[in-house]
């Protein structure tokens, strides 16, 4: 539907599912540290992809076909961390248990990584295919100090380009597409190109389920498509 | 041994007390008659009814992350609080149908309230939120003939967030669309407010901050109307 359709919303003021692959055993053979772990700052020409698997601990998200949002996507981001490894990219994660991190911890991890790449993990079981969201907030010049609340603002034609980039290799791989703008809690913060990646059931054409969030193959064709992206974006990513 | 007069004397007492039980009986059977008398069920006057207007609502598509402008034909009263809790009322109808392109449960009862408040007065920008910036602000929501840019405070039912599917797109949809179709009902809303049973809420349904203060301007979609 393109970006004039989901846009727009600008802001003011202050402001494991039986018998699928196992999103629990797969979170269980990630390491599990009690806290997020303290990452180093990545060397500046290093490709460094965040990847922040939103809700975790009392905070559960939606519930999923049975499963809680935060398990899956505690899955979804061990198997893209995998896909990305695999292929040489760097990655940072916000969180790799069930344990609760706020948004701004999650911002303050992914801008110290000093990233190319940040992916906020969402699933949902409305709608269709992969939604992604870029921050509302209008673009602003890069400046030395920027306010927390809206450090993205400097980022956000860089994050719209991603945004594209994700979109064009989702559309490839035969996905559905849904772009949007919005505000993002945690995302406003990040300095650097940041989307937030919802992934919901594929549906055919009269909207029955073709896959399920739990569809292993499913979660393997978004995860391949997001890797082959950001594979291609590392090839063309400048800094603003 | 009981005397005599006192035997004639509970006799009387007795008799008196029959007597006074029937009087009291008869003045209850009098005044439930004059009660039921004085209320005149006739109908004389047929019951106002709002004539049907055209309103545009901002209905969500959660398949393709759309919202699409209808005209309903509405009855919608003349207050403008009272207006824009019709409209959403018919907007959040229209989400609880079986068949809704965008499901959420709940209907139009889930609209507590809509509060209009003139926005100035509440960021500050005119300073007049010192000086009673609250009655100022009942005044003027209160005089239909102030013009200025105002702001809806949008009181949802706890059942009703409660109830409603988590995601971004979901929520995000929900959200533009309220934001939508007050401005296109009483344009002079610019900004919306959400409560949840009179109290703040960080989020819709986990995703959508409920926290900031919306641009009904910005949520308007580019498609036609239908």
């Amino acid at each position: 539907m393109g970006w004039a359709l989901a846009a727009l919303l600008a802001v003011t003021g202050s402001g494991g599912i039986p018998g699928s692959i196992d999103t629990k055993a797969m979170a269980q053979a990630a390491p599990r540290p009690v806290a997020p772990a303290a990452t180093p700052a990545a060397p500046g020409n290093r490709f460094v992809v965040v990847l922040d698997a939103a809700h975790g601990g009392d905070d559960t998200g939606g519930h999923l076909n049975g499963q809680s949002e935060s398990a899956f996507t505690l899955a979804m981001e061990v198997r893209l961390r995998s896909v990305l490894g695999a292929r040489g990219i760097q990655v940072v994660t916000t969180r790799e248990s069930d344990a609760a991190v706020d948004q701004v911890k999650r911002a303050e991890l992914a801008n110290h990584a000093s990233a190319q790449v940040c992916l906020s993990l969402h699933g949902s079981e409305s709608g269709a295919g992969v939604h992604l969201y870029v921050s509302n907030l209008a673009p602003v010049q890069p400046a030395r100090f920027a306010p927390w609340k809206t450090a993205q603002a400097a980022w956000v034609t860089r994050s719209l380009a991603l945004a594209g980039t994700l979109n064009s290799a989702l559309l490839q791989a035969g996905m559905t597409v849904t772009l949007g703008r919005t505000p993002l809690p945690g995302v406003d913060s990040m300095t650097c190109p940041a989307v937030a990646v919802e992934l919901a059931p594929e549906r055919g054409p009269d909207k029955k389920v073709t896959a399920d969030l739990d569809d292993q193959g499913y979660q393997a064709r978004v995860a391949g498509a997001l890797a082959a992206a950001l594979v291609e974006w590392r090839g063309e990513a400048p800094q603003p | 041994m009981i005397p005599r007069y006192q035997t004639v004397l509970f006799v009387v007492l007795l008799v008196a007390s029959a007597a006074m039980g029937v009087a009291l009986w008869q003045l209850r059977e009098r005044a439930h008659q004059r009660l039921l008398s004085s209320q005149d069920s006739t109908p004389t006057q047929a019951p106002e009814v709002a004539p049907a207007e055209p309103a545009t609502i901002y209905v969500a598509n959660d398949t393709d992350g759309s919202l699409l402008a209808q005209v309903q034909q509405l009855p919608l009263p003349k207050d403008p609080g009272a207006r824009a809790r019709a409209v959403l009322g018919k907007l959040l109808d229209l989400y609880a149908a079986p068949d809704a392109g965008h499901p959420v449960p709940g209907g139009a009862t889930s609209i507590a309230q809509v509060f209009l408040l003139p926005a100035e007065n509440l960021d500050g920008a005119t300073g007049k939120e010192e000086s009673g910036g609250v009655n100022s602000a009942a005044q003027s929501a209160a005089d239909p003939k102030q013009s200025g840019p105002e702001l809806a405070v949008v009181n949802l039912t706890g059942a009703f967030v409660a109830g409603h599917p988590s995601g971004i797109e979901t929520e995000t949809l929900t959200v533009m669309s309220i934001c939508g179709t007050l401005h296109a009902t009483l344009p002079r809303v610019t900004e919306v407010r959400f409560l949840v049973d009179g109290q703040p809420r960080a989020t819709l349904a986990g995703h959508a901050d409920l926290t900031r203060i919306y641009l009904a301007t910005e949520a308007m979609p580019t498609e036609g109307v239908r």
